[in-house]
């Protein structure tokens, strides 16, 4: 596929409530053209709000949305979106899926689709019969046979088992760098935003409160010591001062990181 | 060893065949001996020849089509009413607030008991029939295609607004197919409501139809053209419900709840 280029996506001040609830209360936020940025944050702090904000499902109470400059109004038509469970619709096959919305001759494209995401020999069976890691990577090419200028991911590999999750990871880092799309990741998993983003932003009391540039050199190791320190360093941040010495010992037992 | 498989293989076909043919052959006895008197119960066989009869003559297919032409129209009307107002109010809050309580109220009303009504408003011409047929119709359609609507799954809405669906799209795509499991299975028991509401309605004021064929052989003591009538109307409700299964098998394939289903 042709190497599209990416859309700036820049929040000012943006805010949402919902009643009498104040979720976001004033993001502000630059995503360069064809960055990728995670998004960490305690469950219920908002991330998926943000990420709904930026596809257009949900209105800013206050704050605005600028898409290349263009405020954003009603659906975001340059972004997809990748849900935790994959949406797909399981009374079309495999393919049909990944060519929903589509007009014109799409299948040999939605045919090529699959095959990068390795599901080629499965195109004409029902999304029932896939596995959950499958089903996601129907749902990534779904996301970006449009070629899309910004991928939202919502916590996409959530439900993933740890090898499934470090496939699909490589598949998204080496689709992102193919196509250059500009990628918003939410996860709750801190390993996973270390391997995949250029920025990883932390979302708390409705702002963003910190900012992490990854620089490592990619295709990052999990093993390497720099990020393992990233990584350790984050978590230290998002559980606080008081709770440093048992981030540090859970930091050591690999699953227990993920727990936030 | 081949032949021992193979009569294993017939005996499983058999099997279930083995009960209603000892009892036509009871039955046939019965009647033969004159045990049974061919005025409450016919033989089989003068079924079969009263079966013959009306064929032959053509009556049959004349009455048959009438039926056949009453219920598709009424099923028609009733169908197509009870699905566009179980999507309206499916998929728009303010209509179902407008029109459902009415709906549920008028629903309450057995259809049958309209029946002295729905005589004094049409006669005992075909509207009343189609009239009957199409209110017995219109409800189990419409609930289940309120229900289906209504279940459809709020993520793959979500999801298809993102891709790009526009209205049309969306309700080709997800609104409809996500229903239709709940929407075939008010189809298969509004069948069943359309054959039973015939029955009465022909049964009690028809001048043709089935039913009329039963009545009018009644007058005569034409008992094997009664019975003829009552089988002609379960052959009726068993084509309904192969039409209902087949719709479901061909229309549901993608659902692990209507595969390999015989
Ligand atoms: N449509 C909505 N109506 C009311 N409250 C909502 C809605 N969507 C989200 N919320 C609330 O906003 C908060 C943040 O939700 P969410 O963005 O899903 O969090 P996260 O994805 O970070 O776990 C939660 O308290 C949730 O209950
Ligand atoms: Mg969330």
């Amino acid at each position: 596929m042709g190497a599209g280029q990416g859309a700036e996506l820049v929040f000012v001040q943006v805010a949402k409530r919902f009643g009498a609830q104040s979720v976001l209360s004033g993001i502000d936020l630059t995503v360069k053209r064809g960055e990728f940025i995670a998004i960490i944050g305690r469950s219920g702090c908002g991330k998926s709000t943000l990420l709904r904000l930026a596809a257009g499902l949900e209105e800013p109470t206050s704050g605005i949305i600028q898409l290349d400059g263009e405020p954003l109004q009603g659906i975001n038509t340059k972004a997809r979106v990748m849900f935790q469970d994959a949406r797909l619709l399981p009374w079309r096959r495999v393919i049909d899926n990944v060519g929903l919305g589509l007009k014109g001759n799409w299948r040999e494209q939605a045919a090529k689709a699959l095959e990068q995401v390795g599901l080629a020999e499965r195109a004409n069976e029902w999304p029932s019969v896939l596995s959950g890691g499958q089903r996601q990577r129907v749902a990534l090419a779904r996301a970006l046979i449009s070629q899309p200028q910004v991928l939202l991911l919502d916590e996409p590999l959530g439900a993933l088992d740890a090898l499934t999750r470090i496939d699909m990871q490589r598949l998204i880092e080496r689709l992102w760098q193919e196509q250059h799309f500009t990628a918003l990741l939410v996860t709750h998993d801190v390993d996973e935003a270390v391997m995949l983003a250029d920025r990883v932003v932390l979302i708390e009391n409705g702002t963003c409160a910190f900012d992490w540039p990854v620089r490592l050199p990619r295709p990052r190791q999990r093993g390497d010591a720099a990020f393992a320190d990233l990584v350790e360093a984050i978590l230290r941040r998002i559980l606080g001062p008081e709770s440093e010495r048992g981030a540090i010992a859970a930091s050591s037992f690999g699953e227990k990181r993920r727990a936030l | 060893m081949k032949s021992s498989r193979w009569t294993e293989w017939t005996w499983g076909k058999a099997v279930p065949w083995v009960l209603p043919v000892a009892l036509l052959v009871a039955w046939q006895t019965a009647v033969e001996t004159g045990w049974l008197s061919s005025r409450v119960l016919p033989a089989p066989t003068a079924v079969m020849a009263a079966a013959w009869h009306l064929g032959s003559s053509g009556e049959l297919w004349q009455h048959l089509s009438i039926s056949f032409g009453r219920a598709v129209a009424g099923f028609a009307i009733g169908g197509s009413i009870g699905f566009l107002l179980g999507l309206v109010n499916g998929v728009f809050r303010p209509a179902e607030r407008l029109l459902d309580t009415s709906i549920q109220m008028i629903r309450n009303i057995p259809h049958l008991a309209m029946i002295p009504l729905v005589i004094l408003w049409f006669g005992i011409g075909e509207e009343a029939k189609v009239f009957l047929v199409a209110l017995g119709v219109l409800f189990p359609i419409y609930v289940n295609t309120w229900h289906g609507i209504r279940n459809v799954d709020a993520g793959l809405l979500e999801m298809g607004r993102v891709y790009g669906l526009g209205p049309w799209a969306l309700f080709w795509r997800i609104w409809l197919p996500g229903a239709l499991p709940a929407i075939l299975v008010g189809v298969r028991y509004a069948l069943g409501i359309m054959w039973l509401t015939l029955i009465v309605a022909e049964t009690i004021a028809a001048d043709r139809g089935i039913g009329y064929l039963a009545m009018n052989a009644r007058e005569f003591m034409q008992t094997d053209v009664v019975v003829f009538s009552i089988l002609l109307y379960a052959l009726f409700g068993k084509l309904a419900d192969s039409i209902a299964r087949f719709l479901e098998s061909r229309l549901l394939r993608w659902n692990v709840n209507y595969q390999h289903r015989p």
